[in-house]
């Protein structure tokens, strides 16, 4: 009867409940990656000519750029030549409403616990679908389009809102501004467009729904978001893919763009499938997402709660332009088994009187590794610059890893920056303390985990909160023995 | 309600429990009583389930029940309670979060319902008034920045909470000044019913003022060496435990 000491290391099972493949006849262009794969993309999704320009200068970009290495990640080299760029399930029709999707893909949506009836109806957040690399359909846009806010797929931005676009797309993150911006640059094959007009706050959440299904498929999907004066918008991210053995790649970039007192706010809850517990398959979540807060006493909130992926390598950043702008970043990042995660943000100040807000949380069992890298940079411009940073690890058994890498770059007097850091242990002492009260040691450690990630939990939107915490405890589940 | 019998129990290869044999009633509080290191903390341990220690021999039945055989949550959600010496620090759970959650896991176990938050907030305020305990510590991260006295009267609070069958004090008393002792003793008195047994270990005859005993027992290098009624704890007061532990010695030939 005597329980094992070690109980606590043992990291194990971590059951993905997405992982399941949805059985739908899939549009796939061959493997492999040169100039032709990139006009053939463009030319199945009928793309204007400045579009297709625009793919192969980044293209011609990415070729002479090198994979970076700096993150704290080990995986074998990426064969970019076995990947497929484009997956689509067929028949690839223009859809006017979702009634008229596959039923296949509407059982997975299903499935996957988004009815998308059911969620237009009562929760009035309207969602976009992307499976694989194109967009399944788009809810609510009627009524949207009433008060003037755009939002679709960013093939039929490309299509209908040509200005908008290339006004806007590559403004935050420029074409050639990492190895993996410049691959998705190249061949990204869709993801959500939204454009929120002058003094509009948009009056439900707009939520993409992000999946991988077809295998051996990469996903490269690429999100704008635009709020004009004075403009308000919640917007939602959760993303899942079946289990297979192989890794495969996520490549993502977003951008958001606030002008004057406009606010972003963008939670995403990032459920890739993590690879089994010996760390066989598992997605690549290397993402690229920056916003600019480009007018005065303008503000944007990255909150995101990171369980799922192989490797995540991303940074939410703003960048303070407007003076008085305000920038948040609040992350739960969850490793189990063989996950590692390197994750973080970057707050560049440029404007007066600008401030942000970092508030991470890392939770590792297992094998896992858990980084934060983060940077803070106030230009010389940025007077009164205020920036306070907290880093705190949680760690579960005695096999996994937590890391903080903070920079700090100022070059304003004025400024004040503010870092604290701290790592914790659940101890035995506690467990046992918990278990004489009866509660079993995994719902204390769920108990535990939850009151740790609470202050970011506590930034979700409502329903969005509810299924981050119900994901938490699955993604923990055998974290303890 | 508590039936031990010659139980053995080594941590790390070492014997510390050497035959402990022990009954108690319902209804009934009994004290055990002993220098340090003479194993009383480790027979609460013991008890509860904590896993460093290794039961060698014997047997405890509770509540009809084969004690040794259940792990330890389910012993708690059976109706032992232990009020920890140490009550520890859990950041970011609220003691209300953590108080609920216990007593839910409880009703669980026993096919009950969980307290909807209505019966559950009725229930607190009651029993807050019971052992003098404040709204705002409650919605503290539990026991973490709480004074001695505070963390103390949390642990009875619990107690009150669980309505546990068995309540096992390890020295509630310790690191307690006077007032802080008053208050925690007249939170057990009231908790003390004709179905609840109480075990308080104490390194001191003080707490047994406020809390009479109806048996009291000297713990020495894991036996009980001597049981008496409440005049025996005033015997240890006047004399110390020399008077005992010197006789023990002297007839194990030391």
């Amino acid at each position: 009867m005597k329980e094992k000491p070690e109980a606590l290391e043992q990291a194990v099972l971590n059951e993905y409940k997405y992982g399941f493949v949805t059985d739908i006849h899939t549009d796939l262009i061959a493997k492999g990656l040169n100039e032709d794969t990139i006009r053939l993309i463009s030319e199945k999704k009928n793309e204007p000519g400045w579009m297709l320009d625009w793919r192969l200068k980044a293209y011609a970009g990415w070729l002479k750029m090198e994979e970076p290495t700096w993150p704290n990640v080990k995986y074998p080299p990426i064969d970019y030549q076995d990947i497929i760029y484009y997956a689509a399930p067929k028949p690839k029709k223009q859809l006017n409403s979702l009634e008229e999707a596959d039923p296949e893909l509407l059982k997975t949506f299903e499935k996957l616990g988004i009815s998308l009836n059911e969620q237009k109806r009562l929760t009035g957040v309207a969602v976009d679908v992307v499976m694989d690399s194109v967009s399944i359909g788009t809810s609510f846009k009627e009524q949207l389009s009433e008060i003037g806010v755009i939002f679709c797929s960013i093939s039929e931005a490309i299509q209908q809102h040509p200005d908008l676009v290339k006004k806007y797309m590559g403004s935050v993150v420029p074409m050639t501004d990492n190895y993996f911006a410049a691959l998705n640059s190249a061949v990204f094959t869709d993801g959500s467009f939204c454009f929120i007009p002058k003094g509009v706050r948009c009056p439900m959440e707009l939520s993409t729904y992000f999946r991988i299904n077809a295998e051996n498929a990469g996903q490269f999907e690429r999100t704008l978001i635009i709020a004009e004066d004075n403009a308000y918008v919640s917007y939602l991210e959760g993303c899942t893919a079946p289990m297979r053995d192989e890794h495969q790649l996520h490549a993502a970039v977003v951008e958001l763009v606030a002008l004057e007192k406009a606010e972003i706010k963008y939670s995403t809850v990032q459920n890739w499938y993590p690879g089994d517990k010996n760390g066989l398959g598992g997605i690549y979540n290397f993402v690229t997402k920056r916003g600019i807060c480009k007018g005065d006493h303008s503000k944007i909130s990255w909150t995101q709660v990171e369980t799922g992926s192989a490797i995540t390598w991303k940074y939410p950043s703003v960048i303070l332009k407007g003076d008085h702008s305000i920038g948040e970043f609040y992350s739960v990042a969850f490793t189990n088994n063989h996950q590692q995660a390197d994750t973080g943000t970057k707050m560049i100040h440029l404007g007066k009187n600008t401030r942000s807000r970092i508030v991470s949380k890392g939770i590792s069992a297992g094998h896992s590794n858990n980084s934060y890298r983060g940077l803070v940079r106030a230009s010389k411009q940025a007077a009164n610059a205020r920036n306070y940073s907290q880093c705190d690890s949680l760690l579960l058994g005695d096999k996994c890893g937590a890391h903080t890498f903070p920079y700090i770059e100022v070059k304003n007097k004025t400024a004040i920056v503010e870092h604290e850091a701290t790592t914790s242990k659940i101890g035995e002492d506690q467990l046992f303390y918990c278990k004489q009260r009866g509660i079993d040691a995994e719902t204390a450690v769920a108990l535990i985990v939850n009151g740790f990630a609470k202050e970011v939990m506590n930034q979700l939107p409502m329903e969005f909160a509810v299924e981050a915490q119900k994901l938490l405890a699955i993604s923990m589940e055998g974290s303890v023995g | 309600m508590l039936s031990i019998k010659n139980i053995h129990a080594n941590i790390a290869g070492k014997e510390i429990l050497k035959g402990i044999n022990l009954d108690i009633k319902a209804g009934e509080v009994h004290a055990i009583m002993g220098p340090n290191g003479s194993g009383k903390s480790t027979l609460a341990s013991v008890l509860a389930g904590r896993e460093e220690f290794e039961v060698t021999e014997g047997e405890v039945e509770f509540a009809g029940k084969d004690l040794l055989e259940l792990s330890t949550e389910d012993r708690a959600r059976e109706g032992l309670f232990l009020a920890f010496q140490y009550p520890v620090e859990i950041p970011g759970v609220s003691t209300t979060n953590f108080i609920k959650a216990a007593v839910n896991e409880k009703r669980k176990y026993l096919g009950q319902e969980p307290l909807d938050a209505v019966s559950f907030l009725k229930k607190m305020k009651e029993k807050m008034a019971l052992v003098e305990i404040d709204q705002s510590l409650l919605s503290r991260s539990i026991n973490e920045g709480f004074s001695g006295g505070e963390k103390k009267r949390n642990e009875v609070f619990q107690m009150a909470m669980l309505e546990p069958k068995l309540a096992i004090m390890d020295e509630t008393d310790s690191g307690l000044d006077i007032d802080a002792l008053r208050i925690v003793a007249n939170g057990i008195n009231k908790l003390r019913s004709p179905e609840r047994s109480i075990l308080l270990i104490t390194h001191y005859q003080r707490l047994l003022d406020y809390i009479q005993p109806d048996y009291v027992h000297v713990l020495y290098k894991g036996r009980i060496v001597r049981s008496g009624q409440k005049e025996l704890a005033l015997e240890l007061e006047e004399k110390g435990y020399d008077f005992i532990t010197d006789e023990v010695d002297l007839s194990l030939g030391l």
